[in-house]
């Protein structure tokens, strides 16, 4: 059975059970929360099979907007309630947003795992 | 009469580099102008990094046209997305979103703006939320908005694109207020972010 994910025109999320990662891909600038609420039941999908580590590898990610930080944030927090799992957020130095966004993922959720290699 | 807030740059230099576009009210719903507010950022940011100084090092000004870029494509979509989800359009109101570049000795900046429309009420709201933005720690906001709209699905936390360029770009923000000549019911809010590249 092919992988669940969400596409659109820029972009594509997918969730692979079987490593227990949601990979994050092109450009996401979607205009409003209502529009996040595939990507986030994805997100919720993988967090509820109660993996040791789930992965979020955002490396291909070039783009989010402040809607997208902001819907990637409300899950980091959400994670807290998570004690079971571990969260590795994987990033690139590549892509220069990375560098200067993710480390406010670390403090929502002190115990995060912030890999930008 | 109009008001400021913030560091607001009013007299630009007689000769500099500038580019502005300027979009009018479409038929068309916003949701489906959306993706130009991402494709016009990518154009602004590609058109100024071709300003930047030249520099000896290939590698070194390869990663410096991706970090200039990557900043004003970021800060200008959400000065733009602002815009457009804030704007009157009942009155054919345009939005206006530009890019100033300021060269002063090696340091470079990034003047990004945008101008739109909106009620008094609204303006009134906006200025309350600007107060709160330049008194507080804006880290702290940051994770103060998240947590405020943790619990809802809908929502989302307010100003986050302002904080977000403020935190991690450096940005310096400023912001001018004016009744429209045309209608005193009308605010036009030209708002800038000024940054380092």
């Amino acid at each position: 059975m092919a992988n669940p994910e969400v596409k659109g025109d820029d972009y594509q999320v997918q969730y692979e059970p079987a490593s227990s990662t949601v990979y994050f891909k092109g450009d996401i600038t979607l205009g409003s929360p209502k529009e996040y609420v595939p990507i986030v039941k994805l997100l919720d999908q993988a967090a509820n099979a109660d993996p040791d580590t789930l992965t979020l590898n955002v490396k291909e990610l070039a783009f989010l907007n402040s809607s997208g930080i902001s819907m990637l944030s409300k899950f980091v927090l959400g994670m807290k309630k998570k004690k079971g799992t571990q969260l590795v957020v994987l990033g690139g130095k590549k892509v220069p947003w990375q560098g200067k966004s993710l480390k406010n993922l670390e403090r929502l959720l002190p115990g995060l795992k912030l890999v930008v290699e | 009469m109009s008001q400021i807030f913030g560091e607001f740059i009013e007299e630009f230099p007689l000769e500099h580099e500038s580019l502005e576009l300027s979009f009018t009210s479409s038929s068309r719903p916003i949701e489906e102008r959306w993706r130009n507010n991402r494709l016009s950022a990518y154009f602004v940011a590609n058109y100024f990094s071709t300003f930047l100084p030249i520099d000896e090092n290939p590698d070194r000004r390869e990663d410096r046209i991706e970090a200039t870029r990557n900043t004003v494509s970021y800060v200008g979509n959400e000065l733009l997305e602002n815009a457009m989800k804030s704007n009157e359009e009942n009155n054919h109101n345009k939005v206006k979103f530009g890019i100033h570049f300021l060269e002063e000795f090696e340091k470079v900046t990034a003047v990004i703006f945008t101008e739109n429309s909106i009620t008094t009420q609204k303006a009134r709201e906006f200025q309350a939320f600007i107060r709160e933005l330049l008194d507080a720690d804006p880290n702290e906001l940051y994770v103060q908005q998240i947590e405020k709209t943790a619990e809802s699905e809908d929502s989302e936390a307010s100003g986050l694109g302002l904080l977000t360029a403020i935190n991690d770009y450096s940005a310096k923000l400023g912001w001018k207020f004016e009744i429209a000549p045309s209608n005193p019911q009308i605010v036009i809010v030209t708002t800038m972010a000024q940054v380092v590249v």
